[in-house]
């Protein structure tokens, strides 16, 4: 995992190797069959949404396909719906990412730290455990835990406090909540392996120089972290971004609208009312999003200590 | 050119040569028909897998050499038609026959996924058996027929007796008007606490279920008879959502702003269909349910939640009009066709197919066996038909008064805003005025412009 952070850490450019640079083309000789796998697998498929999303073109209901330029962008901003979607995704993205599986994920690798190794281990499995399950089961489960008749309310019955009707009071908190606990294994891997990273002398130097756990923590294990805290923003924000099992099997973006977030909007566009090129053009406005943030996130690493 | 640049191409050339042959000639075998269908997705229901299965062994004994490819599709019905038009739109994964519901094939036939089917009708005896709306439901805009009915449904109120007689109710309950349904389900609420009084569907998440179950139930009593309250079919315009539209939003909003339904999130399961039919019914958690003819099936020896008391315990009424303006009573009626797809490279096989299905014993069959409404004369008059099922006559006789959904490529769309009105309204804390200018908006959108005021705007 050390190294991982070390390999998204790098977008940086590799200085150029002195004197003049020959073009060989027999070098990439090895790597045509490769290339062209993926131009027609994955250069394909986008080349092609991003045609789609300039038309108007239909699952069903429609012969023809017409191309009609900047329609489908200009009908998202006048739609209250994806207006809607943007803010869920972005208040999911930012509970759930940003603040849930980022923070819990650090908190759990530092005290990780200190515990115990069957401590350690018993910790680690659970929270891995629950990484590992397919999205859609976790869908599931958190769907049984959170619904009126759930294991939720019956803790809370036990306990005697009001019985909360999560998923549809609550339905963008439920999903967030249940990406958090999907999630945070990976920000709890990458940290770990982070911190173990940080040379012991210069805390130890440190205590004895009197600084206090908060203190070290915050002048010297968080500078120190700083790129793996980057990398891990932009992998979770962009895995969040595109959450779709986990919102469908829970609560299919209902009730009304109140969870459904760009995929799950999507999809409805696309496949439930049939309008696979308003949807695609969704899709694109997507992309954008995530190569926002991940644009922010890579000034924010570049700059040096 | 440097010499090594042909090299490069060639071995390019040959990669992507290589790709483009394994992608080629997976087509279909001409001995084959491939057929899909939707699989129930309640895993103890099995009758169309089983009754297909016989329909292939017949199929395959009289046509030596050629075979039958069951796709079941086990899926929501909104997903199954997603999964089909995608297979549909490649001659590669095309299935030559599919199981198109009425409400959709007007879609599927305008985007050119389907066959017309008048040469081989034209030839086909059996034809003349079938009824005259039957034979319109998979006419499309064209004049050509796209899908052969196997069968239709009616809708009506299923009331539990057991808990009547509790709430001191009449056991020959006959309701009248929309109101005499809402003051039965309130004295249930007031007399028998702990039971849900009144199931009726709502939310876009049922799907077309909560659209036709419930609301076009209500929506086709409003108003005068004979008049289309959702399209126009003379002027070819959608009807915008006038008094009767918010009449009907406002009584789904009614029932559960007075708790008189289930609980707002058990209305917008997806699944809430099934729970309907396996544990509230049968559990007598539910006193009324407004739902359609084939409930009866899953509660035979063979269907998915045996309950032998059911046709002792259940009661059945007309749903009334609004007001019982005339004609009194209201039913909706919809049904499956079998269709085959464009693509298909064995239309002939295919269309052989349909003809095993249609045998008259096999269509008395599946009608049983689906507790379907006879779309032929000859199997409305089957011995075995009229005496399959308690309540088969009743709902037969709902016919007269049915009316069919509009038959027009948008209805999928259209069926879609309606069920956000609805959910607005129910779920959503909108007004039923205000999720009625919601679906306006949206009904313009979808029919191009295509739309008329309502007789009716109130």
């Amino acid at each position: 995992m050390a190294t991982a952070t070390k390999v998204a850490a790098a977008p940086t450019v590799t200085p150029a190797r002195p004197g003049p640079r020959r073009v060989r083309p027999l070098r990439w000789l090895p790597l045509a069959p490769a290339t062209v796998m993926l131009l027609l697998f994955l250069g394909g498929p986008i080349v092609y949404c991003g045609y789609i999303a300039f038309t108007d073109m239909q699952l069903t209901g429609a012969s023809t396909t017409d191309f009609v330029g900047l329609d489908n962008f200009r009908r998202a901003f006048g739609d209250e719906d994806f207006r809607n979607a943007v803010v869920l995704t972005l208040v999911f993205t930012l509970l759930s990412s940003l603040v849930g599986q980022n923070t819990l994920g650090l908190a759990l690798a530092a005290l990780m730290q200190r515990a115990s190794k069957p401590v350690r281990t018993l910790t680690g499995a659970i929270v891995i455990a629950a990484w590992v399950v397919p999205e859609i089961v976790a869908g599931f489960l958190l769907y049984a835990f959170f619904r009126r008749e759930g294991t939720l309310n019956a803790l809370l019955d036990g306990l005697g406090l009001p019985s909360q009707n999560w998923l549809y009071t609550l339905p963008i908190l439920a999903v967030s909540f249940a990406n958090v606990w999907r999630g945070t294994a990976f920000s709890m891997l990458v940290y770990s392996a982070a911190l173990s990273e940080i040379p012991k002398e210069i805390t130890e130097a440190a205590e004895v120089d009197g600084a206090g756990g908060l203190g070290r923590f915050w002048h010297i294990t968080l500078p120190m972290i700083r790129r793996s805290i980057g990398t891990n923003l932009m992998l979770n924000t962009l895995q969040t971004l595109s959450v779709f099992g986990l919102i469908w099997a829970m609560t299919r973006g209902g009730p009304g609208n109140r969870s459904q977030t760009l995929p799950v909007f999507m999809y409805d566009q696309a496949f439930n009312k049939s309008l696979i090129g308003y949807g695609t053009a969704v899709a694109l406005l997507l992309l954008l999003v995530g190569a926002l943030f991940s644009m922010v996130y890579l000034r924010l690493m570049k700059e040096e200590v | 050119m440097r010499p090594t640049t042909p090299l490069i191409l060639a071995v390019t050339l040959a990669a992507t040569a290589g790709l483009t042959a394994c992608g080629g000639g997976s087509g279909s075998d001409p001995d084959t028909v491939k057929v899909a269908y939707n699989r129930s997705t309640d895993n103890k229901i099995r009758f169309k897998d089983n009754h297909l299965a016989a329909v292939k062994k017949q199929f395959e004994k009289a046509n030596p050499g050629k075979k039958v490819k069951l796709i079941p599709i086990q899926a929501q019905d909104n997903d199954y038609a997603t999964k089909v038009q995608q297979m549909m739109r490649s001659p590669k994964t095309a299935p030559d026959l599919v199981y198109e519901d009425t409400f959709r094939i007007n879609s599927d036939i305008k985007a050119g996924y389907l066959r017309p089917l008048d040469d081989y009708l034209a030839k086909w005896k059996s034809w003349d058996q079938f009824v005259d709306t039957a034979k319109d439901a998979a006419k499309a805009e064209d004049g050509k027929t796209y899908g052969v009915p196997d069968g239709t449904d009616t809708r009506g109120l299923w009331f539990n007796k057991k808990i009547w007689a509790k709430a001191g109710l009449p056991a020959d309950w006959s309701p009248k008007s929309w109101n005499d349904i809402l003051d039965a389900a309130r004295t249930i609420k007031k007399k028998v606490p702990g039971v849900i009084p009144l199931n009726v569907y709502t939310g876009k998440a049922p799907g077309e279920t909560s659209v036709m179950q419930s609301f076009e139930m209500l929506l086709y009593g409003t108003g005068d008879a004979g008049a289309d309250p959702l399209y126009d079919p003379k002027a070819k315009k959608w009807v915008t959502g006038g008094k009767g539209f918010k009449d009907a939003l406002n009584f789904l909003k009614t029932v559960y702003a007075e708790k008189l339904g289930p609980d707002i999130s058990d209305a917008l399961d997806p699944n809430v269909g099934t729970t309907v039919y396996s544990e509230w019914l049968p559990e007598g958690k539910l006193a009324i349910a407004l739902d359609g003819s084939w409930l009866g099936q899953n509660w035979l020896e063979t269907g998915g939640k045996p309950w032998s008391e059911w046709s002792k315990t259940l009661g059945l009424a007309a749903m009334p009009t609004q007001h019982g303006q005339a004609p009194g009573k209201v039913s909706m009626s919809g049904g499956w066709t079998w269709a085959i797809s464009a693509k298909s490279r064995n239309p002939d096989l295919a269309w052989k197919f349909i003809e095993q299905l249609q045998t008259k014993d096999n269509a008395v069959t599946w009608d049983i066996v689906d507790a379907q409404i006879a779309v032929r004369k000859d199997v409305a008059q089957d011995r075995k038909y009229t005496s399959s099922m308690p309540g088969i006559t009743f709902f037969t006789s709902l016919v007269k008064y049915t009316h069919y959904r509009p038959t027009t490529p948008v209805y999928p769309q259209v069926s879609t805003a309606i069920g956000e009105a609805m959910e607005a309204a129910t779920a959503g804390g909108s007004s039923p005025e205000k999720a009625a200018k919601s679906y306006d908006d949206q009904l313009t959108s979808i029919a191009d412009g295509a739309t008329v005021a309502a007789a009716d705007r109130g």
